[in-house]
Protein backbone atom coordinates (compact mmCIF):
# COMPACT_ATOMS: atom_id res chain seq x y z
CA UNK A 1 0.00 0.00 0.00
CA UNK A 2 2.75 2.67 0.84
CA UNK A 3 4.22 1.57 -3.22
CA UNK A 4 1.52 3.85 -3.99
CA UNK A 5 1.78 7.18 -1.97
CA UNK A 6 4.17 9.72 -3.20
CA UNK A 7 8.18 8.58 -2.78
CA UNK A 8 8.38 11.84 -1.02
CA UNK A 9 5.63 11.73 1.14
CA UNK A 10 6.77 8.12 2.26
CA UNK A 11 9.84 9.98 2.89
CA UNK A 12 8.95 11.93 5.59
CA UNK A 13 6.26 10.35 6.95
CA UNK A 14 8.88 7.63 8.02
CA UNK A 15 11.08 10.57 9.61
CA UNK A 16 8.05 12.24 11.58
CA UNK A 17 7.50 8.10 12.96
CA UNK A 18 11.27 7.47 13.23
CA UNK A 19 10.39 3.94 12.01
CA UNK A 20 13.21 1.47 13.50
CA UNK A 21 11.78 -0.82 10.97
CA UNK A 22 12.19 1.26 7.60
CA UNK A 23 15.58 1.80 9.15
CA UNK A 24 18.37 0.59 6.16
CA UNK A 25 16.21 -0.05 3.66
CA UNK A 26 14.38 3.00 4.29
CA UNK A 27 17.53 5.30 3.80
CA UNK A 28 18.88 3.48 0.48
CA UNK A 29 14.92 4.42 -0.66
CA UNK A 30 15.52 7.78 0.06
CA UNK A 31 18.91 7.83 -1.60
CA UNK A 32 17.55 6.62 -4.93
CA UNK A 33 14.78 9.32 -4.46
CA UNK A 34 17.53 11.64 -3.72
CA UNK A 35 19.07 10.97 -6.88
CA UNK A 36 16.49 11.01 -9.00
CA UNK A 37 15.00 14.32 -8.04
CA UNK A 38 18.35 15.76 -8.27
CA UNK A 39 19.01 14.01 -12.11
CA UNK A 40 15.46 14.94 -12.87
CA UNK A 41 15.53 18.55 -11.28
CA UNK A 42 19.02 19.12 -12.95
CA UNK A 43 18.18 18.21 -16.14
CA UNK A 44 14.78 20.35 -16.24
CA UNK A 45 16.62 23.60 -15.50
CA UNK A 46 19.24 23.21 -17.56
CA UNK A 47 16.92 22.04 -21.17
CA UNK A 48 15.03 25.14 -19.66
CA UNK A 49 17.64 27.50 -19.92
CA UNK A 50 18.50 25.82 -23.55
CA UNK A 51 15.09 26.21 -24.39
CA UNK A 52 15.06 30.04 -24.24
CA UNK A 53 18.98 30.31 -25.44
CA UNK A 54 19.30 28.34 -28.46
CA UNK A 55 19.58 29.31 -31.52
CA UNK A 56 17.26 26.74 -33.60
CA UNK A 57 14.21 27.01 -32.75
CA UNK A 58 13.55 23.22 -33.87
CA UNK A 59 16.46 22.11 -31.09
CA UNK A 60 14.36 24.60 -28.69
CA UNK A 61 11.00 22.42 -29.09
CA UNK A 62 13.25 19.19 -28.56
CA UNK A 63 14.86 20.48 -25.11
CA UNK A 64 11.45 21.72 -24.10
CA UNK A 65 10.32 17.89 -24.85
CA UNK A 66 13.40 17.04 -22.41
CA UNK A 67 12.36 19.72 -20.10
CA UNK A 68 8.58 18.09 -19.88
CA UNK A 69 9.85 14.49 -19.43
CA UNK A 70 11.59 15.74 -16.92
CA UNK A 71 9.17 17.43 -15.04
CA UNK A 72 6.78 14.47 -15.64
CA UNK A 73 9.82 12.69 -13.71
CA UNK A 74 9.36 14.82 -10.64
CA UNK A 75 5.47 14.83 -11.22
CA UNK A 76 6.31 10.67 -10.32
CA UNK A 77 8.33 11.66 -7.47
CA UNK A 78 6.08 13.17 -5.71
CA UNK A 79 3.35 10.93 -6.23
CA UNK A 80 1.22 12.16 -8.88
CA UNK A 81 1.60 9.32 -11.34
CA UNK A 82 -1.57 10.33 -13.52
CA UNK A 83 -0.45 13.64 -14.44
CA UNK A 84 3.25 12.60 -14.93
CA UNK A 85 1.50 10.28 -17.69
CA UNK A 86 -0.68 12.99 -18.52
CA UNK A 87 1.80 15.94 -19.13
CA UNK A 88 3.95 13.08 -21.75
CA UNK A 89 0.67 12.46 -23.40
CA UNK A 90 -1.09 15.68 -23.48
CA UNK A 91 2.40 17.73 -23.46
CA UNK A 92 4.87 16.08 -25.67
CA UNK A 93 2.45 14.01 -27.46
CA UNK A 94 0.14 16.91 -28.93
CA UNK A 95 1.18 20.37 -28.28
CA UNK A 96 4.91 20.00 -28.51
CA UNK A 97 4.41 18.26 -31.65
CA UNK A 98 1.75 21.20 -32.78
CA UNK A 99 5.41 23.65 -31.91
CA UNK A 100 7.15 21.45 -34.07
CA UNK A 101 4.70 21.47 -36.85
CA UNK A 102 4.22 25.09 -36.97
CA UNK A 103 8.06 25.73 -36.40
CA UNK A 104 9.27 23.74 -40.00
CA UNK A 105 5.71 24.81 -41.87
CA UNK A 106 6.00 28.23 -41.73
CA UNK A 107 9.75 29.95 -43.01
CA UNK A 108 10.77 32.30 -41.21
CA UNK A 109 14.35 33.86 -40.84
CA UNK A 110 14.78 33.34 -37.45
CA UNK A 111 18.43 35.05 -37.28
CA UNK A 112 16.78 38.14 -37.83
CA UNK A 113 14.40 37.44 -34.75
CA UNK A 114 17.19 37.29 -32.64
CA UNK A 115 18.72 40.75 -32.71
CA UNK A 116 18.92 42.92 -30.08
CA UNK A 117 19.35 39.54 -27.59
CA UNK A 118 22.33 40.87 -26.25
CA UNK A 119 21.17 43.93 -25.42
CA UNK A 120 18.04 43.20 -23.20
CA UNK A 121 20.27 40.57 -21.53
CA UNK A 122 21.01 42.65 -18.66
CA UNK A 123 17.68 44.14 -17.94
CA UNK A 124 16.18 39.95 -18.29
CA UNK A 125 18.71 39.11 -16.03
CA UNK A 126 18.14 42.30 -13.37
CA UNK A 127 14.84 41.10 -13.84
CA UNK A 128 15.30 37.43 -13.78
CA UNK A 129 17.26 38.30 -10.42
CA UNK A 130 14.53 40.37 -8.60
CA UNK A 131 12.01 37.11 -9.23
CA UNK A 132 14.13 34.79 -7.67
CA UNK A 133 14.92 36.99 -4.87
CA UNK A 134 11.08 37.30 -4.26
CA UNK A 135 10.41 33.96 -4.50
CA UNK A 136 13.29 32.88 -2.21
CA UNK A 137 12.36 35.79 0.19
CA UNK A 138 8.47 34.21 0.59
CA UNK A 139 8.93 31.14 0.39
CA UNK A 140 12.01 31.63 3.81
CA UNK A 141 9.26 33.58 5.34
CA UNK A 142 6.01 31.06 4.27
CA UNK A 143 4.95 28.88 6.94
CA UNK A 144 2.02 26.16 6.56
CA UNK A 145 -1.16 27.19 8.51
CA UNK A 146 -1.69 24.99 11.21
CA UNK A 147 -4.84 24.62 10.02
CA UNK A 148 -3.64 23.10 6.31
CA UNK A 149 -4.71 19.37 7.35
CA UNK A 150 -8.57 20.88 7.99
CA UNK A 151 -9.04 22.77 5.22
CA UNK A 152 -8.16 20.06 2.58
CA UNK A 153 -11.25 20.08 0.07
CA UNK A 154 -10.03 16.31 -0.92
CA UNK A 155 -8.37 14.22 1.29
CA UNK A 156 -5.61 11.57 -0.53
CA UNK A 157 -7.40 8.39 0.23
CA UNK A 158 -5.54 5.53 1.28
CA UNK A 159 -4.93 2.59 -0.73
CA UNK A 160 -6.18 3.71 -3.67
CA UNK A 161 -4.01 4.50 -6.69
CA UNK A 162 -3.54 7.77 -7.87
CA UNK A 163 -5.78 7.46 -11.14
CA UNK A 164 -8.41 5.98 -9.23
CA UNK A 165 -8.86 8.50 -6.31
CA UNK A 166 -8.48 11.06 -8.74
CA UNK A 167 -10.87 10.07 -10.57
CA UNK A 168 -13.12 9.25 -7.90
CA UNK A 169 -13.46 12.99 -6.85
CA UNK A 170 -13.33 14.24 -10.80
CA UNK A 171 -16.36 12.40 -11.71
CA UNK A 172 -18.07 12.86 -8.45
CA UNK A 173 -17.36 16.02 -6.23
CA UNK A 174 -15.95 17.86 -9.22
CA UNK A 175 -17.65 17.36 -12.51
CA UNK A 176 -18.35 20.12 -13.31
CA UNK A 177 -14.63 21.38 -13.00
CA UNK A 178 -14.12 18.02 -15.48
CA UNK A 179 -17.20 19.66 -17.67
CA UNK A 180 -15.65 23.41 -17.70
CA UNK A 181 -11.84 21.91 -18.87
CA UNK A 182 -14.09 20.34 -21.68
CA UNK A 183 -15.99 23.36 -22.68
CA UNK A 184 -12.46 25.03 -23.10
CA UNK A 185 -10.85 22.34 -24.89
CA UNK A 186 -13.83 22.46 -27.44
CA UNK A 187 -14.01 26.19 -27.48
CA UNK A 188 -10.28 26.39 -28.17
CA UNK A 189 -10.45 23.98 -31.06
CA UNK A 190 -13.75 25.85 -32.46
CA UNK A 191 -11.86 29.03 -32.51
CA UNK A 192 -8.65 27.36 -33.70
CA UNK A 193 -10.37 25.73 -37.25
CA UNK A 194 -12.46 29.32 -37.85
CA UNK A 195 -8.63 30.76 -37.20
CA UNK A 196 -7.27 28.95 -39.40
CA UNK A 197 -9.85 27.92 -42.28
CA UNK A 198 -8.91 29.73 -45.25
CA UNK A 199 -11.71 29.79 -48.12
CA UNK A 200 -9.17 30.42 -52.02
CA UNK A 201 -10.80 32.22 -54.10
CA UNK A 202 -8.36 31.73 -57.04
CA UNK A 203 -9.28 28.15 -56.72
CA UNK A 204 -12.23 26.42 -58.88
CA UNK A 205 -14.01 24.09 -56.81
CA UNK A 206 -16.89 22.16 -57.76
CA UNK A 207 -20.24 23.03 -57.03
CA UNK A 208 -22.59 19.96 -56.57
CA UNK A 209 -25.62 21.94 -55.75
CA UNK A 210 -24.97 25.00 -58.41
CA UNK A 211 -24.58 22.12 -61.10
CA UNK A 212 -27.79 19.75 -60.40
CA UNK A 213 -29.42 23.49 -60.22
CA UNK A 214 -28.57 24.02 -63.68
CA UNK A 215 -31.08 24.21 -66.63
CA UNK A 216 -31.03 24.05 -70.08
CA UNK A 217 -31.83 27.54 -71.26
CA UNK A 218 -28.98 29.03 -69.04
CA UNK A 219 -26.11 26.17 -70.59
CA UNK A 220 -27.46 25.85 -74.86
CA UNK A 221 -28.48 28.93 -76.85
CA UNK A 222 -29.89 28.36 -80.55
CA UNK A 223 -28.56 30.39 -83.17
CA UNK A 224 -30.21 30.39 -86.40
CA UNK A 225 -27.11 30.71 -88.96
CA UNK A 226 -27.87 32.17 -91.92
CA UNK A 227 -26.57 30.50 -95.08
CA UNK A 228 -23.39 32.00 -96.48
CA UNK A 229 -22.48 34.21 -93.26
CA UNK A 230 -20.82 33.65 -90.27
CA UNK A 231 -21.73 33.41 -86.80
CA UNK B 1 18.15 15.34 3.96
CA UNK B 2 15.21 14.38 2.45
CA UNK B 3 13.13 15.48 -0.29
CA UNK B 4 10.73 17.45 0.89
CA UNK B 5 7.85 20.55 -0.44
CA UNK B 6 11.00 23.47 -0.43
CA UNK B 7 13.05 21.40 -3.10
CA UNK B 8 10.10 21.56 -5.39
CA UNK B 9 9.05 24.66 -4.38
CA UNK B 10 12.86 25.77 -5.09
CA UNK B 11 12.58 23.96 -9.01
CA UNK B 12 9.42 25.33 -9.27
CA UNK B 13 10.90 28.80 -8.71
CA UNK B 14 13.55 28.80 -11.18
CA UNK B 15 11.73 27.46 -13.63
CA UNK B 16 9.33 30.28 -13.47
CA UNK B 17 11.95 32.23 -13.77
CA UNK B 18 13.80 30.97 -16.43
CA UNK B 19 9.92 31.34 -18.15
CA UNK B 20 9.96 35.33 -17.53
CA UNK B 21 13.92 35.46 -18.58
CA UNK B 22 13.14 33.62 -21.79
CA UNK B 23 9.98 36.35 -22.35
CA UNK B 24 12.60 39.22 -22.07
CA UNK B 25 15.54 37.30 -24.07
CA UNK B 26 13.27 36.53 -26.68
CA UNK B 27 11.19 39.07 -27.01
CA UNK B 28 10.69 39.19 -30.66
CA UNK B 29 10.19 35.18 -31.63
CA UNK B 30 6.54 34.82 -31.00
CA UNK B 31 7.14 31.26 -30.96
CA UNK B 32 10.07 30.88 -28.32
CA UNK B 33 7.20 33.32 -26.23
CA UNK B 34 4.66 30.58 -26.14
CA UNK B 35 7.32 28.01 -24.94
CA UNK B 36 8.28 30.21 -22.51
CA UNK B 37 5.06 30.38 -21.30
CA UNK B 38 4.84 26.71 -21.42
CA UNK B 39 7.96 26.34 -19.25
CA UNK B 40 5.95 28.77 -16.53
CA UNK B 41 3.03 26.49 -16.22
CA UNK B 42 4.94 23.67 -15.92
CA UNK B 43 6.74 25.52 -13.01
CA UNK B 44 3.25 26.49 -11.59
CA UNK B 45 2.00 22.80 -11.81
CA UNK B 46 5.46 21.18 -10.21
CA UNK B 47 4.10 24.11 -7.01
CA UNK B 48 0.63 22.56 -7.58
CA UNK B 49 1.50 18.97 -7.23
CA UNK B 50 4.08 19.33 -4.88
CA UNK B 51 1.85 20.81 -2.44
CA UNK B 52 -1.25 18.86 -3.22
CA UNK B 53 1.51 16.07 -2.15
CA UNK B 54 2.87 17.69 0.93
CA UNK B 55 -1.12 18.45 2.22
CA UNK B 56 -2.17 15.44 1.07
CA UNK B 57 -5.07 17.26 -1.13
CA UNK B 58 -6.06 15.92 -4.23
CA UNK B 59 -7.44 19.06 -5.46
CA UNK B 60 -4.20 20.64 -6.02
CA UNK B 61 -3.93 17.81 -9.30
CA UNK B 62 -7.06 18.30 -10.32
CA UNK B 63 -6.36 22.04 -10.59
CA UNK B 64 -3.26 21.34 -12.00
CA UNK B 65 -5.55 19.11 -14.70
CA UNK B 66 -7.61 22.28 -15.11
CA UNK B 67 -3.72 24.13 -15.95
CA UNK B 68 -2.80 21.51 -18.81
CA UNK B 69 -6.30 21.74 -20.34
CA UNK B 70 -5.93 25.36 -20.18
CA UNK B 71 -2.68 25.31 -21.79
CA UNK B 72 -3.41 23.13 -24.74
CA UNK B 73 -5.93 25.30 -25.08
CA UNK B 74 -3.48 28.65 -25.24
CA UNK B 75 -0.58 26.87 -27.11
CA UNK B 76 -3.65 25.80 -29.79
CA UNK B 77 -5.15 28.87 -30.47
CA UNK B 78 -2.22 31.12 -30.11
CA UNK B 79 -0.35 28.96 -32.97
CA UNK B 80 -2.82 29.36 -35.54
CA UNK B 81 -3.17 33.00 -34.45
CA UNK B 82 0.75 32.81 -35.71
CA UNK B 83 -0.13 30.78 -38.77
CA UNK B 84 -3.07 33.78 -39.98
CA UNK B 85 -0.66 35.95 -39.14
CA UNK B 86 2.21 34.77 -40.74
CA UNK B 87 -0.19 34.13 -44.54
CA UNK B 88 -1.15 37.87 -44.21
CA UNK B 89 2.01 39.81 -43.50
CA UNK B 90 4.59 37.12 -44.30
CA UNK B 91 6.82 37.14 -41.05
CA UNK B 92 6.35 36.66 -37.47
CA UNK B 93 8.18 39.88 -36.14
CA UNK B 94 6.31 40.99 -33.12
CA UNK B 95 6.92 44.37 -33.35
CA UNK B 96 4.33 44.85 -36.34
CA UNK B 97 1.79 43.29 -34.83
CA UNK B 98 0.30 46.07 -33.23
CA UNK B 99 -0.72 47.22 -37.15
CA UNK B 100 -3.31 44.72 -36.61
CA UNK B 101 -5.54 47.24 -34.42
CA UNK B 102 -8.60 48.15 -36.54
Amino acid sequence: MTERKGAARRAREDDRQGNPKAGEEGKEKQMIVQFFFYLFAALLLISGLLVITLRNPVHAVLFLILAFFNGAGLFLLAGAEFLAMILLVVYVGAVLVLFLFIIMMLDIDFAELRAGFTRVLPLGLLVGGVLVAELVMVFLAWQPSPMAEKLRMAATPEGVNNTEALGRILYTDHVFFFQAAGMILLVAMIGAIVLSLHHRRDVKRQDVAKQVARRREEGVRLVDVKPGEGL
Amino acid sequence: MAIGLAHFLTVAAILFTIGVFGIFLNRKNVIVILMSVELMLLAVNINLVAFSAHLGDLMGQVFSLLVLTVAAAEAAIGLAILVVYYRNRGSIAVDDINTMKG
